[in-house]
């Protein structure tokens, strides 16, 4: 296809503030959300701030942008709109369900939204700063049977082709990929553009849709159990040593050397 | 910045008093009016000689109205406002009015509401992130790329309208981000508030649909920025005294603009300037008089020049300079409103600016808080964390408390402006006097807490304090306005009481109204409530709280009463006298307002609600000995040693040159 007809989709998802200290609900059933600042995964900002460039060199000629989860979803939404996207999806999970979601189900969605808007370009985050679970751009590309090109520290478009430089162990790995194909945004990417108070405004005109998980035949059923969150051990005092040789000895005496 | 300090309708009921004006003469040494202040606009003032001047102007535009407080000659009396909707002014009276206080306001509907939660995000984010105060301290300018990605992020146009490119904010609106940028950079807020605040608030206040429309697309985009001149070498407090001029051509297309300008804030990166300028006018009988009239200035026209930037103790990034006009012509199109009711104009632009400043301060008290609380969690001294000490623990507490006040000052001002009040500015005043000074305590104390730590530059408190010791003098001097909030209540006591005098002599048409005050004057002699009450209107749990406000008030009524009584139109006179009547009027404001602001939480069940009742409970007890102790020794006669006492000392020193006592030791 022409390259200035790509169609491209971005996955943003909503988390906790990655400023805000995380605390650990009493039951040890999750974390408090509840009157917790949150904001969009710096990962999904990078991706976003990717398709709008690529938008504005006139690659890419629309860019949708996808959050799934309650409500409030659709503030994360209108962040992406006033970055540049040019319209939302707010894929509606009540609160309830959305506890339980994992990148299994949302790969799913993603996949069949994919197909519904004929995208040529799906551009996430390589993961989120919540549950950490790097899945989503893998386990799509999956389910649709696109190449993939994850943690993505450089993007270009090639006619019918994408060119992705990948962050490895070592180094840097580049990959040609054919269109449609799904990329994974890592942190070197881009740095993403602060969403200007005027583009906040103008993206109040932007139309969100919402769809409900059921109409794109995607079954929530968990398929994890959470057994229980826990916070991090706190870290226990240490012993201070006099000589080098009462530090060798303790050393060998915990085995560590 | 700015001159003049009160508002306009202060002015208008300003006392002329050619006696006085001389004294101003004598003060006008100095003139340093500081700059501009925080968000808004400053004013000027000259701190030196604001101490009475200001206030004993004539006023230029109306003929002035005496204060004369109980005098039966009406005719030289503007009538106020039949019925104020003022909560600072009603206590003057006696009365409790509750319209502007209860409940307390929330005037942003679900979409203002969420479209502002989205503009604080990236705002704080752009302060958190990109902003540099420190190192915009130490240029002594705002750092070139965070000027740019403020113009970028749209913060030189928040209250333009959409439609002429800015966002259209609300008041309300306006002051939740200038509390962002009070929390991180006051420095910014100035150069902010220079511009949006008063530069071209005047345009958007005043401006004809044309003005707007070519000065304010380009404002809104930081393309250009604006200043606001008032203040001048000779002129600070005492704005009507200004000297530039602007002459009308023969042919009326333009005007001969001449004059300078001083301590402007912007004044040396600015492109579009309000400038006030005496311009002759008609007056009714037709005789030629001087008037000020405002105009907007371009850079770009001939002429316009502007010195190097002022060193100063603090706000070191915003731009401070003189700007000069030698020989400028502006078109006529650029006068701004009417000529000759430039007067006007200023004040109300000063006016509906200082509830920002309070805002910004709100966000600077929130910031400190934030930091002295870090230290005290976390420091270990006497193998103790220092917070489980009460000496600190007694700075934490009462630094929550005067945030807690002035933050809801900010917005219940905010909201009664976006509701369309129009007395406000009696609280206005009061917010900007509450915010300054305890911002400087909170900072002092922040300090304090901190120990040496909080000394070093590192811990980023040094910065703040010297950025903070501007706002109790730009804006009008603390003590101007505590002056004005004292006589504009007076001035509307002595009305009441005036209205009082008329029915007696006609008892018959006016029975109700001898009835019920005189029913109140009994009793309150008598030690008994007026009657007056929060009964209903504060939530039930706050009852000693709102016991403790009705108290003051009725305290307050009747040594107000008495002080008119005894001095009449004298009371002008009696400056410490009415210092201690504005701080208790102070208090009293502040009172309802933490009483308004806890109810709200508590019927709203909000989580924190039982910590703001103890915030309101707190500061209602401690205010309401500081009220009962101000006003009572105003009703003894140790008080008027006292005064006398100050008086000789001052006196003595002035005839001295300095300190009167000899060093200790003789030598």
């Amino acid at each position: 296809m022409a390259a200035a007809g790509l169609r491209a989709m971005v996955g943003v998802k909503r988390v906790i503030d990655y400023a805000v200290k995380v605390r650990v609900k009493p039951d040890n059933s999750g974390v408090v959300t509840d009157g917790v600042k949150h904001s969009m995964n710096p990962f999904c900002e990078i991706a976003v701030e990717e398709a709008v460039r690529l938008k504005e060199k006139k690659l890419v000629s629309e860019v949708v942008a996808v959050s799934c989860g309650p409500q409030q979803c659709q503030e994360t939404i209108r962040t992406a709109l006033a970055m540049g996207a040019d319209r939302g999806l707010h894929v509606d999970i009540p609160a309830k369900d959305y506890e339980n979601l994992t990148p299994f189900q949302v790969s799913k969605i993603l996949a069949a939204l994919a197909k519904k808007e004929s995208v040529n370009l799906l551009l996430l985050g390589k993961q989120a700063i919540d549950d950490d679970c790097n899945q989503t751009g893998q386990m799509t590309a999956a389910f649709l049977d696109w190449p993939q090109g994850t943690f993505a520290s450089e993007v270009s478009v090639d006619g019918d082709w994408l060119k992705v430089e990948r962050e490895i162990d070592g180094g840097l790995e580049t990959v040609r990929l054919k269109l449609p194909a799904v990329v994974t945004a890592d942190l070197r990417l881009n740095e993403p553009r602060y969403a200007t108070l005027p583009n906040i405004m103008k993206a109040k005109k932007k139309k969100i849709e919402v769809v409900k998980p059921s109409d794109l035949g995607v079954d929530l059923t968990p398929r994890v159990k959470t057994l229980s969150v826990e916070d991090p051990p706190q870290r226990k005092a240490g012993v201070k040593v006099e000589t080098v040789e009462d530090l060798v000895a303790k050393l060998k005496e915990s085995g560590r050397i | 910045m700015p001159l003049s300090p009160l508002p306009a309708a202060a002015r208008q009921s300003q006392p002329r008093l050619a006696s006085l004006k001389t004294k101003q003469a004598k003060f006008a040494f100095t003139q340093p009016s500081v700059r501009r202040p925080g968000m808004r606009e400053a004013p000027s003032g000259d701190p030196g000689t604001s101490r009475c001047v200001p206030l004993l102007q004539p006023v230029p535009e109306k003929a002035s109205s005496k204060v004369d407080l109980t005098s039966q000659d009406e005719s030289e009396k503007k009538p106020l406002p039949a019925e104020t909707k003022s909560f600072a002014v009603g206590i003057f009276k006696g009365q409790i009015i509750t319209e502007q206080v209860f409940p307390y306001p929330s005037v942003l509907n679900e979409e203002q509401s969420q479209t502002l939660q989205e503009l604080v995000g990236p705002v704080s984010r752009f302060f958190e992130d990109v902003n540099n105060p420190a190192r915009n301290d130490e240029l002594e300018q705002v750092e070139e790329n965070t000027m740019q990605g403020l113009k970028e992020l749209g913060a030189f146009g928040l209250q333009i309208p959409i439609a002429l490119g800015g966002l259209g904010l609300t008041n309300t609106q306006y002051a939740r981000l200038v509390e962002i940028v009070g929390m991180h950079d006051l420095g910014v807020g100035i150069t902010l508030g220079a511009h949006q605040s008063i530069g071209f608030k005047g345009i958007l206040l005043y401006g004809s649909p044309k003005q707007k429309e070519k000065y304010l697309p380009k404002l809104a985009a930081g393309e250009t920025i604006a200043a606001f001149c008032l203040t001048e070498t000779t002129s600070g407090s005492d704005a009507a005294s200004i000297r530039s001029r602007a002459e009308l051509s023969p042919c009326g297309s333009y005007y001969t603009l001449n004059g300078s300008k001083l301590w402007i804030s912007n004044g040396g990166i600015a492109d579009v300037f309000t400038v006030f300028a005496k311009t002759p006018q008609k007056d009714e009988t037709g005789a030629m008089k001087d008037k000020i009239t405002a105009f907007i200035v371009e850079r770009s026209f001939k002429g316009v020049t502007s010195g190097p930037p002022e060193k100063k103790m603090g706000i070191k990034a915003s731009n401070t300079a003189e700007v000069y006009f030698d020989g400028v012509r502006v078109p006529a199109e650029n006068v701004l409103g009417t000529p000759g009711a430039g007067f006007k104009v200023a004040m109300n632009i000063l006016n509906n600016g200082r509830f920002g400043m309070a805002a910004a301060l709100a966000g600077t008290m929130r910031a400190l808080i934030g930091k002295a609380v870090d230290f005290a969690a976390n420091r270990t001294q006497f193998a103790e964390k220092i917070h489980k000490f009460g000496v600190i623990q007694e700075k934490l507490a009462r630094m929550a408390m005067l945030h807690y006040v002035t933050e809801s000052m900010a917005y219940m001002i905010s909201a009664n402006m976006d509701r369309g009040a129009s007395d406000f500015q009696i609280e206005a005043a009061i917010s900007k006097v509450f915010g300054s000074e305890a911002a400087w305590t909170v900072s002092d104390e922040c300090i304090q807490t901190m120990g040496g730590m909080g000394f070093m530059k590192e811990a980023g408190v040094e910065q703040v304090m010297r950025d903070l010791r501007i706002f109790r003098i730009f804006e009008g001097t603390n003590d101007i306005l505590r002056l004005f909030i004292a006589l504009y209540g007076f001035q509307n006591a002595g009305n009441q009481l005036r209205g009082l005098q008329q029915a007696i002599k006609n008892p018959f048409g006016n029975a109700g109204l001898l009835v019920s005050e005189a029913g109140k004057r009994v009793r309150r002699r008598a030690g008994l409530g007026t009657g007056i009450t929060l009964k209903g209107v504060a939530h039930p749990s706050l009852e000693s709280s709102s016991e403790q406000t009705v108290r003051a008030v009725d305290l307050f009524a009747g040594v107000i009463e008495e002080q008119l009584l005894k001095h009449g139109k004298k009371v002008i006179d009696e400056q410490f006298m009415l210092k201690r009547i504005a701080d208790s009027a102070i208090d009293i404001y502040a009172m309802v307002v933490v009483l308004s602001r806890a109810s709200r939480s508590l019927e709203q069940g909000q989580a924190t609600a039982e910590h703001e009742k103890v915030l309101c409970e707190t500061w209602c007890m401690e205010a309401y000995e500081r009220v009962a102790q101000n006003l009572t020794s105003l009703q003894s006669s140790s008080s008027q040693q006292l005064f006398k006492n100050l008086r000789v000392i001052s006196k003595a020193l002035v005839e001295n040159g300095g300190v009167v006592s000899p060093y200790a030791l003789g030598f």
